[in-house]
């Protein structure tokens, strides 16, 4: 039963406990939402991992034991000891480091590329669902157009034309990746704009920019929760295999991909090299596409519990 | 002249579908005047709603299509202002509240959330300051303890609750013309009876005009001061509430009055009006109402009928009344 008191009197802090106040119901509905995910195994399992890449990625600058860019040619390819966990490359660089210090970079390309597809993709699917017509068709026959091409391919042609960079490595993937979110956000817009609220906010002399922002957005926001859940596993995936092909990030930096792309030369001989960026690409990606799987299930009311 | 608030004439709906051209309204003829309360009662399917939706210029275009007539508000013509203009209006001059008072609120935002949103868009005002306009409306359409209902969410409050925030919402502008389309429907008979009574309230301290739109003739008599009958896209009568109840011309107001079951008769079968609804998609010409009419002669079949003036204000369309 909805009670907007809050519950228990020690909480110290007046603006907490007003917060509690104003969003009892949302409050009860998150911790709820929580419980379930506590409960969903692969939930448990795909946050454990994220959790676990953010820490390492954060923490690298401290925990990792050697300069991920220092080269030391006299311990050139070490295979891995106590002194360097994952062995040394070619140029005596602490693999263990620069995979630490790798996270870093694959992880804030997952979030930069989500943040600008997901954006884009959000307003341009509002957009064309809401407003429908000619200009629906203008924006989804465009975006057909990039989902025709496999992404990896035209991220790859994309990252070429604009040259080999970090920058235009996230710039090609995001791109690639608006589609995605546009289809759809556009699919929930079209069954939001018929709803009798947007009418009501209508006749209140609401605009159309006012209503997709307050209305048509908000409503679609928990697919695009999820969607983007599940492209960070993709973004890692295909910017490192644009770094493996030399399109993303340049040397030194130290990206998985990158460091593949040289490991492989040496697979042979010194499995170390490419075989731990290559594991943590794996689990890094595994770890978010279950999270977003059983966030899907947890937060769809139709087919929870 | 001046008593007019709205002026609706010959005013033609039509919807363009796969099935053919759908005339949903066809040369209607209605005001509102300032202050009243006029009621719009007709079977389902008749052009109620696409009416009430023309004037505000809802009519989802394509398919439908305002083919023809004018929308006079306080003289200006609606149906010609620039898109930014007729945004001003809505809200502010005309507003509208609607049958599903369920998902007339979006389920994502608190209610308290939303009425803000609506009154800071008209009104330049602090967040603060729209709480407390907030608050104010609530108790206005009675909502005992206003502030704890601004923190709920729409699932949380009962239909009549929601319709009421629905009301408060659309009169927070007092606008000068509310149109009421079906608004206590989905509501249970002592509920509607209260929102009945508050919205009349209201509406009658403000001297604001009301469309209210029901196919409910109990409560047409009970609310408006006016009514008008509509049958297939036209308007078939418009009169006075106890001159409509009292003595109604047409034959289908008639039939309609026939049909209102009584305590007082013990009645095996409720009354009927033989036939259907025509389509309106080939309505019949002529009167549209002479397949189902007792007394259709000839002319029914061939020529639409004019307007006659029965009785002071009473205006009847049928070539039955001489």
């Amino acid at each position: 039963m909805p009670s907007s008191t809050p519950r228990s009197g020690i909480d110290p802090m007046e603006w907490w406990r007003r917060f509690q106040e104003e969003h009892a119901w949302q409050l009860r509905e998150f911790v709820f939402t929580l419980g379930l995910l506590r409960r969903n195994p692969s939930a448990v399992a795909g946050s454990c991992i994220i959790a676990a890449m953010v820490f390492l990625a954060l923490a690298a600058p401290w925990i990792a034991p050697h300069d991920p860019i220092r080269i030391s040619l006299s311990e050139r390819l070490s295979s891995p000891s106590w002194h360097h966990l994952f062995g040394t490359d070619e140029l005596g660089r602490d693999i263990f480091s620069r995979v630490l210090f790798g996270a870093r970079i694959s992880l804030r390309i997952g979030l930069l590329v989500v943040g600008i597809a997901g954006g884009l993709g959000t307003v341009l699917g509002a957009v064309a669902g809401y407003v429908g017509g000619k200009l629906d068709d203008a924006i989804m026959r465009c975006l057909d157009i990039v989902l025709s091409f496999p992404s990896l391919v035209l991220a790859m042609a994309l990252a070429a034309a604009l040259g080999p960079s970090l920058r235009n490595a996230i710039m090609a993937v995001a791109f690639v990746m608006i589609p995605k979110f546009a289809r759809l956000v556009r699919g929930e817009a079209l069954a939001v704009r018929e709803k009798p609220f947007i009418a009501a906010a209508k006749v209140s002399g609401a605009g159309h920019g006012w209503i997709i922002l307050h209305h048509v957005i908000p409503n679609c926001l928990s697919s695009v929760i999820v969607l983007g859940t599940l492209v960070v596993g993709e973004t890692i995936l295909i910017a490192s295999s644009l770094s493996f092909i030399g399109l993303g990030a340049q040397p030194p930096t130290p990206e998985w991909g990158a460091m593949i792309s040289v490991g492989r030369k040496f697979l042979m001989d010194q499995w170390w090299y490419a075989t731990f960026p290559g594991c943590f690409i794996l689990v890094t990606v595994i770890g978010f596409n279950i999270f977003g799987d059983a966030l899907r299930d947890v937060l769809d009311p139709r087919i929870r519990r | 002249m001046d008593t007019d608030l709205l002026r609706i004439q010959d005013l033609s709906v039509r919807f363009f579908t796969y099935q053919g051209v759908v005339r949903a309204l066809e040369g209607v003829w209605l005001s509102v005047r300032r202050g009243e309360i006029l009621g719009l009662v007709g079977e389902t399917g008749c052009g109620k709603s696409v009416l009430a939706r023309s004037i505000l210029r809802l009519i989802a275009d394509p398919p439908g299509k305002i083919s023809g007539g004018r929308i006079l508000f306080k003289g200006r013509d609606l149906l010609a202002l620039p898109m930014k203009e007729m945004r001003r209006i809505r809200g502010n001059d005309i507003s509208m509240i609607f049958q599903e008072p369920m998902t007339s609120l979006n389920p994502v935002f608190t209610v308290g959330n939303q009425m803000e949103e609506v009154v800071r868009l008209h009104q330049k005002v602090s967040r603060k300051a729209a709480r407390r306009i907030c608050v104010e409306m609530l108790t206005q359409v009675r909502m005992p303890d206003a502030e704890a209902v601004l923190r709920k969410y729409p699932h949380e409050l009962s239909g009549g609750m929601r319709q009421r925030v629905m009301i408060a919402l659309e009169l927070s502008c007092r606008p000068d013309l509310l149109i009421a389309d079906e608004p206590t429907t989905a509501l249970d008979v002592t509920v509607q009876a209260q929102v009945l009574h508050i919205l009349s309230d209201l509406t009658r301290a403000r001297e604001t005009s009301v469309l209210f739109i029901t196919h409910d003739l109990g409560v047409v008599a009970h609310l408006c001061d006016r009514v008008a009958v509509m049958y297939a896209g036209k308007i078939v009568e418009t009169a006075p509430v106890e001159a409509l109840f009292q003595s109604p011309r047409h034959p289908y107001t008639r039939g309609l009055l026939a049909a209102v079951p009584s305590l007082d008769e013990d009645r095996e079968f409720l009354a009927s009006i033989p036939g259907v609804v025509p389509g309106l998609i080939d309505p019949p010409g002529g009167c549209r109402f002479h397949p189902r009419c007792d007394g259709a002669g000839e002319p029914c079949r061939r020529m639409e009928p004019a307007g006659v003036e029965v009785g002071e204000d009473h205006w009847v369309f049928c070539h039955g009344i001489r």
